[in-house]
């Protein structure tokens, strides 16, 4: 019997012997009802073989029954054997059962400062309904301090053990209770409930979430919680109580968190190599008995090392219980989200578990994730074992989200430009709309006037320019022909600007505006008028050879008024422009 | 020919301009988001200080439980007995608004928590009050303006002070809401739409949901209606940007329960409602001149005139004596406090109390708008040139907000968006002399070939210049616009002035190494400016206040006290046991631990704040009896002495004495203080040293290193041992800064027991 932790595991090496006519195919065993329904595990074994080769031929079939005719208070397992025992055979059984909550804490309150002794009951003879003919019991305690322990004949305590027998041919059912009240310092962490996310992207990542709602198990903490004893003397002042958990996380696991509903914890550690991720957690406080606390880890795992084809199948290959040391689970409820869009789901857990499904809506989600539900009660770390979930699915359903997000901008922007480009009035004839589109129309016209304008006074430069050309080299006719050209150009472009007119004239939207606007003509044209008559005489002028200041005294007057207009025509540019 | 090509190659400018300045706003509002997230990188994603903890707990609660009973909902978590009904008093624009983000992402199906959505909700605002930054200043004066007014605001460290990642407070969207009405209102002015006005009310109408600060918007817009109508600048367009405001606006706040009647019966709301008389009476007269010859208007004048104001008399006295009859006068206290700042001081120490509400100090204002404290001059002249109904509005806005900034720290946010608007104007009108400057002189130097006919059309503005300089001045134009292309965001004002102005501003050519030694000097003012603010943003304005570090010669070193305590208290207690602290952690108790607490951050209960005051500042026996009637079981106190942590209780604790004495008449401030000062050592009264706040912070404090040597106060403790008869200590954090004390059962009673007394 191993009491070294909060967890009891008892180890029951048996050799049967059929003393019997018949074979037998199966072995009968008991224990006390306070004890099984705090039974987490049971495993049988057998040992074949003389040597301590342990070459155990797997586990084998137990079941629960309810034989008559035996002593109440007992449940009844029994162990099929794998071949039948023939009379006068033997045959090694191993039976490992593991206990969760057995251990009492006694005295059930203690202050800061105790330690924490625990009481544990059973019977120094081995309960069966068979007779035994030869049986001892040896008991493994943390620590070799021992409050109390029944003393019976043949009782050895040495260092931190205690061994009661050997006892020979006892009885059926002989019974003789003993209790050993030790102390025990480990951690009593129990996990009132834990809930495990598994949940699989097919992008290469294996997501586990786990929240934990956790409880010092032990004996209640009363009276003060004093910090300053705590941490002068954490050996003797906090000896029941724990600061750290020890998660053993599978290797290559990387973005490790750990956090609760209020946040980021701080106080954690992590240390790797290739076969294993410690991690190394402190919940917020320490944690005294009955003190509660709850958290959250979550790490990645790499897809490849849990996902694995088979048949057309894909199957997902991860542990069931939690990587923490010795804790034991009270509520255990895993769930592994699929990707969306897989079926034909099926589940291979190596002991016996609530089975359930539901959906869970993630990132961009239409038709949710299939999740499957598996709940235990009672774990310990024995159940930290491997379980499959085969499921199909189609690699090609990857694309649907970003192919979902793709078309959904697309349609975005397609949007945008069909509502700049349609016309979206209600009313085509209503009268506001109407006189919107005429004054788009009268902006336009004006637009080209402008535009009109514009190239005449650039057509104004080039004959300036000219006439400066001519000042430079003389070159008389050099300067007449860019007179022909600009005169052409004029032309045309007053043959152009009529229409303009004529329309603006027309449009009742335009009456603000037009007034302006042929004002701006008059004084374009005008503006022309003085360039041409500048540049006549100045070319006069050239022709007759007159003297540089003659000219310039001849033409200073028509230069002035040719600055007046121009600045004319450019104010009032600038007020159309603005309306 | 060249004509149709300028005339394409302007269209085609005026297209990339429009997307070169598209992109610079969603990078500035990148930049907005991305400066506010140094706390989540340097810390982690968590709500921040106190009050973004109620925020984020009534979100939650909206999230959870839906609208109606948002609005119903009635919380007995906090102040027991009393409770309070938040949905009537609280401020709903915030939490709707990311209850609605919430809500959204969730329907689509991306399951990101109500915790998450709470903390970026201030950053995503923040670029969008950047963008509303630019489209204000864009009214005022123009896109150049616009984008450097909106890049300021991008990280100016006032705003990011309020809105970093997690701090998930009114502030955050109120902001946005600020600036957008603010540049309804202008739109509206400018444009005359009766749209914007309508929009302009909604956008009101949010502000009054997300901030108390509305009053502030239906006090400044009155106003600048009414210098509108003072300095002669009256026009249907101001009518339709007020009016529709004040009915619809005040219609809408009134739906806010928080507001309600309020919205007609306080005093901050009266200049709205006189000045909307007063519009209209200016838009009859108007009317009437319009209509009358000028002889028969002035006998109107004088027939109106008279009667008119023996109206208003009447009116006016009607209207101050319902306001005397009031205590207050109708004001609340913290608008009192900002009319007159000793207010708060000489009567509501509670409004006193808070930090953010003192006056700021010089250092403050550098450190909060750094470089724009010193553009913002600039920004009002540039204003005055030419002064426009919108840069009219900007100059007042300015003026008003440096006045309240002065008053109130917490103000100082409400100065940056009009130190960012002036600066922003100040900067590219700065860059745009500058620049062309520059332009003018650099052919000159260099180019003399680049004579095309495309640019003959912008030569004709040179025309006028004399004959000699005539040939230049082309082919200045002629650089003038390919140069533009590669400028920045500062060519758009550039282009949008005409062509006179751009005459007028020919003159204005400053030599060419003086303009580009000031351009370099704007820019390295600007990096300055930059590397401020992302220093503020890293350094100063992003611990969240729940987890300090402190950098030791191990590396960093985090304190993660208070989250113990609340962890600690939220599991390890029953659901519905009280917990009284000082009301600073009120918030954070209800949200994080899930407890009852007595008093916490919404201080509408003077008398309520007053008790734990008291009972703080009594000795044992009478605070035990004080708070074991209002059926307290735990009592949690901060105490900073043990790792140096300034903010604690006993720094606190003079604000208790002040306020319990301000009820409770047995307190007196004198009785704590040796000769006018406040100490904790040998020196201090006996009072001080018999208080419960003393006592329970330093209860076995002398045990740590044999002195009691606090290392807030510098200074060795007055009291080192005694016990406590009353209460028991239940739990400490790591560094001590959390202690929670139970208290005792009466012993006269259950003796011997350990049974929990229950009264």
């Amino acid at each position: 019997i191993d009491l070294a932790s909060q967890i009891v595991r008892i180890a029951t090496t048996l050799k049967v012997e059929n003393a019997g006519g018949d074979p037998v195919s199966e072995v009968l065993f008991a224990f006390p009802d306070h004890q099984a329904k705090n039974l987490a595990l049971l495993v049988a074994t057998t040992t074949e073989g003389k040597g301590k080769t342990k070459s155990s031929g797997g586990s084998l079939p137990i079941e629960a029954v309810h034989p008559e005719g035996m002593p109440p208070a007992l449940t009844w397992y029994t162990v099929s054997l794998p071949k039948g025992l023939g009379k006068g055979e033997s045959l090694t059984l191993d039976i490992m059962a593991v206990f969760s909550h057995l251990l009492r804490p006694f005295p059930e309150k203690i202050t800061q400062g105790d330690i924490q002794l625990v009481v544990f009951q059973d019977s120094a003879h081995y309960l069966s309904p068979y007779e035994v003919k030869r049986q001892s019991v040896r008991v493994k305690l943390p620590e070799p301090k021992v409050e109390s322990y029944t003393k019976l004949e043949d009782t050895k305590f040495s260092g931190s053990e205690i061994t009661y027998g050997p006892y020979e041919n006892l009885p059926p059912f002989s019974y003789s209770p003993i209790a050993v009240h030790f102390v025990n310092n480990k951690p009593f962490a129990v996990a009132k409930e834990l809930v495990r996310e598994i949940e699989i992207s097919h992008w290469g990542n294996v997501q586990v979430t786990e929240h934990y709602t956790l409880l010092h198990d032990g004996a209640q903490s009363t009276g003060e919680f004093s910090r300053l004893d705590y941490q002068a003397r954490p050996q003797v002042k906090g000896a029941s109580s724990f600061s750290n958990l020890v998660a053993m996380l599978p290797p290559r696991a990387h973005s490790i968190y750990y956090r609760d509903e209020i946040g980021n914890i701080s106080t954690s550690n992590i240390y790797g190599d290739s076969t294993k991720t410690l991690l190394e957690i402190e919940p917020r406080y320490p944690m005294f008995g009955g003190w509660r606390t709850s958290f959250t880890i979550g790490y990645g795992l790499p897809l490849h090392d849990y996902l694995f084809h088979s048949e057309g199948k894909r199957f997902l290959k991860i542990f069931f219980g939690c990587p923490m040391n010795e804790m034991v689970i009270d509520n255990l409820i895993v769930k592994v989200v699929l990707p969306e869009g897989s079926s034909d789901i099926s589940v291979s857990v190596p002991f016996s578990v609530k089975q359930g499904q539901e959906t869970k809506f993630s990132h961009l989600d239409m038709v949710g994730r299939p999740v499957v539900v598996l709940e235990k009660t009672n774990v310990v770390p024995e159940h930290y074992q491997h379980f499959l979930v085969h499921y199909k699915f189609n690699s090609l359903s990857l694309l649907r989200e970003p192919l979902m997000l793709i078309s959904g901008f697309l349609f975005l922007f397609v949007a945008c430009i069909i509502y700049h480009h349609a016309d979206l009035t209600i009313s085509k004839s209503s009268a506001s709309y109407l006189a919107k589109l005429q004054w788009d129309e009268v902006q336009a016209s004006i637009q080209q006037v402008l535009n009109i304008i514009n190239r005449c006074i650039a057509t104004h430069d080039k004959v300036e320019a000219s006439l400066r050309d001519l000042s430079r080299t003389g070159d008389v006719q050099a300067c007449k022909a860019a007179r022909k050209a600009a005169d052409n150009l004029w032309k045309e472009l007053s043959k152009d600007l009529k229409p303009l007119l004529a329309f603006l004239q027309s449009s009742p939207q335009a009456v603000q505006i037009l007034p302006k606007v042929e004002e701006l003509v008059a004084k374009e044209r005008e503006l022309q008028e003085r360039i041409m008559s500048k540049h006549s005489t100045v070319v006069d002028c050239y022709e007759k050879k007159s003297s540089g200041r003659d000219i310039d005294n001849r033409v200073a007057s028509i230069q002035q008024k040719i600055t007046a207009l121009r600045q004319e025509v450019d104010d009032l540019i600038e007020v159309i422009d603005e309306i | 020919m060249a004509a149709s090509e300028t005339a394409k190659d302007s269209a085609l400018r005026h297209a990339f301009g429009n997307v070169l300045s598209f992109f610079i706003l969603v990078l500035i509002g990148v930049l907005a988001f991305s400066i506010r997230l140094f706390s989540v990188i340097k810390y982690e994603s968590v709500i921040h200080e106190f009050d973004p903890y109620f925020n984020y707990r009534v979100t939650q609660f909206l999230t959870k439980n839906g609208i109606y009973d948002f609005w119903n909902w009635f919380d007995d978590r906090t102040w027991y007995p009393l409770g309070r009904v938040i949905g009537g008093t609280v401020y709903p624009g915030l939490t709707l608004t990311a209850g609605t983000l919430w809500w959204i992402l969730n329907s689509l199906n991306i399951p990101l928590s109500v915790e998450t959505v709470c903390v970026f909700t201030a950053p995503i605002f923040s670029s969008i009050a950047a963008w509303a930054t630019y489209l204000l200043t864009k009214e005022v004066k123009g896109t150049g303006a616009g984008l450097t007014a909106a890049a300021l605001l991008a990280m100016v460290p006032s705003y990011i002070s309020r809105s970093v990642a997690g701090s998930y407070d009114n502030e955050a969207v109120a902001i946005f809401a600020l600036i957008f009405t603010f540049y309804l209102y202008i739109k509206t002015l400018n444009t005359g739409s009766l749209f914007y006005a309508t929009l302009n009310s909604i956008a009101y109408f949010y502000m009054v949901c997300s901030w108390g600060g509305y009053t502030f918007i239906i006090n400044l817009i009155p106003m600048h209606v009414l210098l509108c109508i003072v300095t002669g600048r009256y026009s249907s367009r101001l009518y339709i940007a007020y009016a529709p405001l004040v009915v619809l606006g005040t219609l809408l706040a009134s739906l806010v329960p928080v507001v309600g009647f309020n919205a007609v019966l306080t005093s901050e709301h009266f200049a709205s409602f006189l000045v909307f008389i007063i519009i209209h009476v200016v838009a009859l007269a108007y009317h009437i001149k319009g209509m009358l010859s000028p002889s028969m208007f002035k006998v109107a004048v004088t027939l109106v005139v008279s009667v008119g104001l023996v109206i208003c008399c009447a009116v006016v006295a009607v209207l101050v004596a319902l306001v005397a009859s009031s205590p207050t006068k109708g004001w609340s206290g913290r608008s009192l406090s900002l009319l007159d700042p000793t207010y708060a001081s000489k009567y509501i120490p509670i409004i006193a109390s808070v930090s953010e509400h003192q006056p700021p100090t010089w250092p403050s204002y550098f450190m909060d708008i750094n470089v724009l404290a010193f553009l913002v001059p600039a920004g009002i002249i540039a204003c005055f040139l030419p002064l426009s109904d919108a840069s009219s509005f900007v100059v007042l806005y300015i003026v008003t907000s440096v006045y309240f900034s002065g008053v109130m720290v917490r103000l100082m946010l409400v100065l940056a968006p009009a130190a960012c608007i002036m600066s922003g104007i100040a900067l590219s009108e700065a860059f745009a002399v500058f620049t062309r400057s520059i332009k003018f002189q650099l052919p000159s130097l260099s180019g003399d070939s680049q004579v095309d006919a495309g640019n003959s059309d912008s030569g004709s503005a040179a025309t006028t210049q004399t004959e000699a300089v005539k040939a230049d001045k082309i082919e200045e134009s002629a650089k003038e616009r390919p140069s533009r292309k590669n400028k920045k965001k500062e060519k758009e004002t550039v282009e949008k002035p005409s062509v006179k102005s751009r005459i007028e501003k020919r003159l204005l050519v400053l030599p060419l190494e003086s303009s580009v030694i000031a351009l370099l000097l704007l820019v390295l003012l600007g990096a300055f400016y930059v590397v401020h603010c992302v220093w503020a943003a890293a350094e100063a304005y992003s611990a969240p206040s729940i987890v300090l570090t402190s950098h030791s010669h191990d590396g960093l070193h985090v304190f993660d006290d208070f989250r113990e305590a609340y962890a600690w208290l939220s599991h390890n207690t029953e659901v519905d046991d009280k917990v009284a602290s000082w009301w600073d952690y009120g918030y954070q108790t209800t949200a994080m631990a899930n407890r009852t607490v007595i008093v916490d951050n919404n201080t509408w209960n003077n008398t309520h704040i007053a008790t734990v005051g008291t009972a703080m500042s009594s000795p044992e026996k009478a605070a035990w009896e004080i708070f074991d009637s209002l059926d307290v079981k735990y009592v949690l106190v901060v105490f900073g002495g043990l790792v140096g942590y300034p903010s604690d209780d006993i720094n606190k604790f003079l604000w208790m004495v002040r306020i319990g004495g301000g009820v409770f008449p047995h307190i007196k401030e004198p009785d704590y203080l040796r000769d006018g000062q406040y100490r904790i050592d040998s020196q201090a009264t006996p009072t001080m040293l018999n208080c419960l706040m003393y006592k329970l912070s330093y209860y076995r404090f002398v045990e740590t290193d044999g002195k009691a040597f606090d290392r807030v106060r510098q200074t060795e403790i007055g009291k080192k041992h005694f016990k406590l008869t009353h209460f028991e200590e239940v739990f400490t954090t790591h560094h001590w800064m959390v202690r929670i004390y139970k208290l005792k059962p009466p012993k006269n009673r259950i003796r011997g027991k350990t049974k929990k007394s229950k009264s």
